[in-house]
């Protein structure tokens, strides 16, 4: 729906944009019956079970968890090894039908809409964990496998794969979108933790990006495949394997909350914890509207302030210390308030806010839906980014409680919209590219931890630039020439014969 | 109050896999799954931990009746806080048709030869569903029992429990020694961590026969067959609740 376009065109292009939408994916003719000469082939491959064209199920796998309208592609397969994935990939190649890898759909950014109709390839059936290394501290696991299964399959290892954005999502799907989580300030985000992945290109060859099998903690062998697909949202190649980076579960944890008389405090304290050396696992701020909704959903009395929520993780005795430092920053910089608990059950009670904040965003106004906007910046920047989308915010009568990962200079506003309303719809829309130039303005980049999907294309060529981003394209040309891997996504089509999405 | 404490613990499938049965309808398929310790028996020891990390408990022993897998299992118990294990071995067609009755037998004899004051098993195992080890277990003890605990505590000598049962909590008093079966929301488990797991290498685990305690395994069930559910069909769509009514009426639902 937002797909980057001049503001002031918006509503006449954006209709013509939902025309054209419509037409491509409620069937081109041609695309169909080319569809229906390749099921016989699908269903060779991977059974009759493995191919659906069934409304539900495709309408089921045209959208995720984004504002974007639901896409549904003309088929869904259900591949259950490596192998199947790259014959399916190979008769896609030949009669040139889009490919749209899918895990488990819970992206934000529309990255699974079949702009172009065609074949969505979902992986949930391949779902072994292959290959745990307990002392080499690594694991590989297949697309069907989400980021709490496999915690769970590591329970009895002492051992954790950190990354944790608010869905279960896939980790093939992580990889793809190169997520993040609350606790990337101490354990990084998907960039930092995936060691090798198994790809499947657009014409069906598997290449594991640093060799079969391949597990150093580290390398100077030959480019950096893998992180050229980290992040790739499905546009270069299907993810059928990836090999993470494990943490020890840490030993001891703490939890603290602190109230702030300012978003500049708030900043400085975090910067200031970084800067002492405590290496904080999670830190995030919660604005004081957010605050109050918080209070008001989970019947909490936490002063309507900015907040600071704290994780420590560690030994007991180096927890302590952590705690005691990072207690007496946070007063020297105004903070009060400062609550700290050790035990289970105390520290979900103070994180209840933290845990809850989406629902309380939605709870502010019974029927709407939330869309989270996600820039990042420098740290120095954040209390003006911060302040200046608060203004704007309020001058433009728009509901928008902001949660961050301050550590990271990341931070969401949850926008809260009335889908019925267009021109609250337009409002927001203006207010997310405002944001978007803002962070840009400020060094920093349009997408913190969604990915660019469909929505943030055009941002993406404000943020990289016009040779950064013909060098992407030339990637993407010589990977997938035919332009069937996820068409419509992250880089905007620029060769005229195309049509323009 | 310095007593000890037994507590049983049972390997089966991580609960996140499907199961698949045998194609010669004898049982479930064993290799190559991933097993990990029954979830009701992990929140057993969490509490036994808790109970002496609160020096209520002098000693925290875990038990585990199995084939040379099992010590994997106590290992874990160790590593949550358990002070020495126990492996009881059974193994191959024995371990098979090791059902709760022999192992409340051996969890019994256990007992008296520890002179254990408090036995805490979970609820029922994961596997078979049958909820019945503990109370055989006090039975033949002759201890009272406090079954489906959502609260352990201590009054004194006496153990108050908060019991989960249909109709909403019964708390029961009971005196020791006594036998606790673990209910779900008992409390949280704890993650075993790497250094634990590290220290719980170098904790003792004695291993003992069924024979040892002068317990005979032999089974008085025989498992004839095991079969799938029935697959699930596809539906039938109706055009108009007429439809729907007669089709309710002819499979005589209605």
């Amino acid at each position: 729906m937002w797909c980057g376009v001049s503001a002031a065109l918006w509503p006449v292009r954006c209709r013509s944009f939902l025309l054209q939408c419509r037409n491509i994916c409620s069937g081109n003719v041609g695309r169909k019956s080319v569809v229906d000469g390749v099921l016989p082939s699908f269903r060779s491959v991977c059974g009759e079970d493995g191919v659906s064209l069934s409304e539900a199920i495709r309408e089921q796998h045209g959208k995720d968890e984004s504002v974007h309208k639901c896409c549904p592609p003309d088929v869904v397969v259900f591949p259950r090894s490596v192998d199947e994935v790259s014959a399916l990939a190979k008769i896609c190649h030949m009669h040139c039908l889009p490919i749209i890898p899918f895990g488990t759909g819970t992206g934000l950014e529309g990255g699974v809409g079949a702009m172009k109709g065609g074949v969505c390839f979902s992986l949930r059936n391949m779902d072994q964990v292959l290959d745990l290394h307990v002392e080499d501290f690594d694991v590989t696991v297949e697309p069907g496998v989400t980021r709490k299964a496999l915690n769970s399959y590591l329970r009895d290892t002492g051992l954790w794969f950190p990354v944790d954005p608010g869905a279960d999502a896939s980790l093939c799907g992580m990889a793809a979108t190169s997520a993040s989580g609350t606790n990337a300030v101490r354990y990084g985000t998907m960039r930092e933790n995936i060691m090798n992945l198994e790809v499947v290109l657009a014409d069906g060859t598997i290449i594991n990006t640093a060799g079969k099998g391949r597990r150093p903690r580290k390398t100077s062998a030959g480019y950096n495949l893998t992180n050229l697909f980290v992040g790739s949202e499905g546009t270069l190649g299907i993810i059928t394997k990836t090999t993470l980076r494990l943490y020890g579960i840490p030993e001891a944890v703490v939890s603290a909350v602190c109230s702030f008389p300012s978003v500049q405090a708030a900043v400085d304290s975090t910067v200031q914890i970084l800067q002492s050396g405590v290496p904080i696992a999670r830190i995030e701020f919660l604005d004081d509207v957010m605050i109050d909704a918080c209070n008001r959903f989970s019947s909490l009395s936490y002063p309507v302030t900015p907040t600071l929520f704290l994780e420590f993780h560690g030994s007991e005795r180096s927890l302590e210390e952590q705690v005691n430092t990072s207690e007496e920053i946070t007063q020297c910089n105004g903070g009060s308030d400062f609550q700290w608990a050790k035990d289970e059950e105390t520290r979900s009670r103070l994180w209840k806010a933290r845990h809850d904040a989406w629902y309380a965003a939605l709870a502010l106004r019974p029927g709407c839906k939330a869309y989270a906007t996600d820039v990042c910046v420098p740290l120095s920047m954040l209390p003006q980014i911060i302040v200046e989308t608060k203004e704007d915010l309020i001058a433009n009568k728009l509901t928008g409680p902001i949660a961050g990962h301050v550590g990271d200079g990341n931070f969401h506003c949850l926008m809260v919209l009335d889908p019925n309303d267009p021109d609250e719809l337009q409002r927001v829309h203006l207010f997310t590219e405002r944001l978007a130039r803002r962070a840009l303005a400020m060094s920093g980049t349009c997408t913190g931890e969604h990915g660019v999907g469909l929505g943030k294309r055009a941002l993406l060529v404000e943020e990289m630039g016009a040779q950064a981003i013909q060098v992407m394209q030339s990637l993407k040309e010589t990977l997938d020439p035919k332009n069937l891997m996820n068409p419509g996504k992250v880089l905007p089509v620029l060769c005229p014969s195309q049509s323009k999405i | 109050f310095q007593v000890g404490l037994l507590v049983s613990v049972k390997r089966f499938f991580l609960f996140l896999f499907e199961i698949r049965v045998k194609p010669d309808k004898s049982g479930v398929v064993t290799d190559g799954v991933k097993h990990s310790m029954n979830p009701f028996c992990e929140i057993a020891v969490e509490e036994a931990v808790k109970l002496k990390e609160k020096k209520l408990i002098k000693e925290v022993v875990a038990v585990s009746c199995g084939p040379q897998q099992a010590q994997e299992t106590i290992r874990t118990a160790l590593a949550m806080g358990a002070d020495r294990g126990i492996h009881v071995q059974v193994a191959g067609k024995d371990y098979e048709n090791l059902g709760p009755l022999q192992v409340s037998k051996i969890m019994a004899a256990l007992a008296k030869k520890e002179e254990a004051q408090l036995v805490i098993l979970g609820k029922q195992a994961i596997d078979d569903d049958c909820n019945q080890t503990g109370q055989m277990t006090a039975a033949l003890l002759d201890w009272p029992q406090g079954t489906f605990a959502s609260e352990v505590s201590f009054e004194g000598d006496k153990l108050k429990v908060v019991r989960e049962i249909d109709g909403g909590l019964e708390t029961i008093t009971i005196n020791t020694p006594a036998v606790v079966t673990a209910d779900l929301r008992l409390n949280t488990p704890r993650y075993a961590t790497l250094p634990n797991i590290m220290k719980a290498k170098k904790k003792k685990i004695a291993i003992m026969k069924p024979e040892d305690l002068g317990v005979d395994i032999t089974s008085r069930v025989e498992v004839l067959r095991v079969d799938e559910p029935p697959q699930r069909e596809a539906g039938v769509k109706v055009e108009t609740v007429q439809d729907l009514v007669g089709k309710l009426k002819d499979s005589g639902l209605v």
